[in-house]
C-alpha cells in the first residue's frame, strides 16, 4: 500500500489542474445538494499514484469519484477517470507474467493467453463507451441507503481498445449448453472468508460484438487503478460487470454462485421499464442490475453559483444511456413549467457520452433553478423522483441546480 | 486569478479537504470509549472513513444490520461481546435515533 495523504500538494495540484477555477473567480460553491453531512465532511481531494486529484470516498479499498468538472469533455482522460474497488488487496500486475486463463465446463479447449498474444492473435476492436458504477448518485438517494455515497462522478467515458470476448470464446470452442461466462480479477479480499469479486454475464451478452477484453484506454495502457493490464468492457451495462485486472474467463453450463451475483448488485423485479434480462440469475423477486439508465449532467454549473443579468451564459453538459442513443436534452428555467431544447454535440457512438450545450441570458435578479433532462431513442426520460430500491441503484433523477442571478 | 488563499477559502470542497487532511489514513473516528474497539474491528478490511461517509442517517437497526453483514457475509471476525458496544458507538456518533 502506498502512503496516504490528502495533502497540501494534492490541493495545489487540484488548483493547478483547473479544478478550482470557479473558486478562483470568486464564486461561492456549495456541495452537491442532497449529499449527507458525513459524506461531505469525509470526502477529500486526494491523488492516487498516476491519477489527477479525485474526490476520495474511501481510502481502502480505494473509491474515488471524478469531480463533475472533469466530465466536461466527451472523453474522460485516464488520469481523471473514477476509481472503484470492492476488495483491498489490489496487486501491481506485471505485464510480462500476467496470464488470462480461458476455461470452464462449457468450453471444449481451455487455453491461456499472454498479453502479447491477446494483442497479436486477435483482431483489435475499438469502442467508445461509458463506464458507470451501479451506485452512481447513491449519495443523492432519498431515503438514503448505506454504501459508497457516490455523487454524480462515478462515471466516465473512454475509447477502449481490445479484442472481442466472442473471438476468445470461439477459439476455445463454446458448447451449446453454455449459459453464463464468469470473470475473476487479480484483486482479492483481506480475509479469506470475504467473498472474492467474481462476476458473470449471460452468454448472449458475452457474445455481443461490443463486449471486449480491453488492453488500452484512450490510446494508452489501462491505468493500474482502472484495471491494468486488461479488463472487461460491457458497453451499455453498469460497471459491476467491467471486471478489472481480469485473469480468468470461465464459460459455464450453470449459473455462477457468487455473493456479488446472487445477493449484491440486484434490483427488485418489475419496477423498471425495458431492461436487458439476465434470466439465469433472476429470482422470484429480484434480478441483477444490467443496463445504464438515461441520464444527463450539467458539468459547468455549481450549486449557489452567481451570474450577472444581461450576459449570455452557456451551460455545458453530457447525456448518455445504455446504448440506444440520446434523442434530446431539454432545459427548464421555470421549475419544469416549460422546456427548451439543448444543442447536441458530436456523436462518438451510441454507448458514448453525448455532449450538449444550452445558452441563456439571465434577465431578472434572484434565485433560479436550472433543470436538465435527457430522453433516449426509446423515448424514455429521466425520472422526477428516485424509484427506491434496497441498494441505492438506478438513480437517474433529473438534475436541478440552484443559482443566483445578481 | 486571485491569490491562492482566496481560492482555498472560496471553495467549500477544498475547505473540507484541508480539515480532513489531518485525519491520517482516513481512519479518524470520533472520540469515545469504544473508538479503539471499532477501529480494530473494522480497519482490518477497510478504512474507517466508510463510517463517517455513511452518516448520519442510519438508526440503531441500520448500524446493527451493517455490522451483522460484515460478520455474516464478509467474514469479519469480531468477538461477540464487542458487537453491542460497536453498534452503540456507531449509533451514538454516526447515527440517528
Amino acid at each position: 500500500m502506498y502512503k496516504r495523504e490528502a495533502t497540501r500538494r494534492s490541493l495545489l495540484q487540484a488548483a493547478a489542474s483547473g479544478l478550482l477555477l470557479a473558486g478562483g473567480s470568486g464564486v461561492t460553491r456549495l456541495a452537491r445538494a442532497g449529499l449527507l453531512a458525513g459524506t461531505i465532511d469525509s470526502q477529500v481531494l486526494d491523488t492516487l499514484p498516476g491519477k489527477a486529484p479525485l474526490l476520495k470516498h474511501s481510502f481502502r479499498p480505494p473509491n474515488y469519484e471524478s469531480p463533475v468538472e472533469y466530465l466536461s469533455d466527451a472523453i474522460t482522460p485516464n488520469d481523471r477517470f473514477f476509481v472503484r474497488w470492492h476488495l483491498a488487496n489490489i496487486p501491481q500486475v506485471d505485464a510480462a507474467s500476467w496470464r488470462l486463463k480461458v476455461g470452464g465446463d462449457a468450453l471444449l479447449q481451455p487455453f491461456e493467453l499472454t498479453l502479447e498474444q491477446l494483442r497479436q492473435e486477435f483482431d483489435p476492436v475499438e469502442v467508445v463507451a461509458v463506464c458507470q458504477c451501479a451506485g452512481n448518485r447513491r449519495g443523492l438517494c432519498e431515503p438514503h441507503v448505506a454504501g459508497v455515497q457516490w455523487g454524480d462522478g462515478s462515471v466516465g467515458n473512454a475509447r477502449w481498445k481490445g479484442v472481442r470476448l466472442k473471438d476468445i470464446l470461439t477459439r476455445a470452442g463454446l458448447k451449446a449448453e453454455a449459459i453464463e461466462v464468469a470473470f475473476n480479477g487479480a484483486d482479492s479480499p483481506v480475509v479469506e472468508q470475504t467473498p472474492d469479486f467474481v462476476k458473470s454475464l449471460p452468454v448472449w451478452k458475452a457474445l455481443d460484438d461490443n463486449t471486449l477484453i480491453a488492453y488500452e484506454m484512450n490510446g494508452s495502457a489501462l491505468p493500474h487503478w482502472n484495471g491494468f493490464p486488461a479488463r472487461l468492457i460491457v458497453p451499455g451495462w453498469v460497471g459491476t460487470y467491467w471486471v478489472k485486472q481480469v485473469i480468468s474467463i470461465n464459460a459455464q453450463t450453470q449459473p455462477l454462485k457468487s455473493f456479488w451475483m446472487n445477493t449484491a448488485y440486484r434490483v427488485p423485479k418489475g419496477k423498471y421499464p425495458a431492461v436487458d434480462r439476465f434470466l439465469s440469475q433472476e429470482s422470484e423477486t429480484s434480478t441483477p442490475i444490467t443496463d445504464i439508465d438515461v441520464l444527463s449532467l450539467m458539468t459547468n454549473l455549481s450549486e449557489g453559483q452567481r451570474f450577472r443579468t444581461g450576459a449570455p451564459r452557456v451551460i455545458h453538459g453530457i447525456a448518455w444511456d445504455a446504448g440506444y442513443g440520446i434523442r434530446h436534452v431539454e432545459v427548464s428555467l421555470d421549475e419544469g413549467g416549460s422546456w427548451q431544447s439543448a444543442t447536441l454535440g458530436a456523436d462518438l457512438g451510441r454507448f458514448s457520452f453525448r455532449p450538449w450545450q444550452f445558452t441563456f441570458t439571465p434577465r431578472s435578479k434572484g434565485e433560479l433553478t436550472v433543470i436538465a433532462r435527457a430522453m433516449n431513442a426509446q423515448g424514455i426520460v429521466q425520472t422526477e423522483s428516485w424509484i427506491a430500491n434496497p441498494a441505492g441503484y438506478r438513480n437517474n433523477v433529473v438534475q436541478k441546480v440552484r443559482i443566483h442571478i445578481v | 486569478m486571485s491569490t491562492l488563499a482566496t481560492l482555498f477559502a472560496s471553495a467549500s470542497l477544498v475547505v473540507a479537504a484541508a480539515v480532513a487532511a489531518a485525519d491520517e489514513g482516513g481512519n479518524h473516528l470520533k472520540d469515545g470509549p469504544e473508538a479503539a474497539t471499532v477501529r480494530s474491528a473494522c480497519s482490518v478490511c477497510h478504512s474507517t472513513d466508510y463510517i463517517e461517509m455513511n452518516s448520519p442517517f442510519l438508526k440503531r437497526a441500520g448500524w446493527e444490520a451493517e455490522v451483522g453483514k460484515m460478520i455474516k457475509v464478509m467474514g469479519a471476525t469480531i468477538p461477540e461481546a464487542d458487537v453491542p458496544r460497536i453498534v452503540d458507538y456507531l449509533t451514538r456518533n454516526y447515527g440517528v435515533e
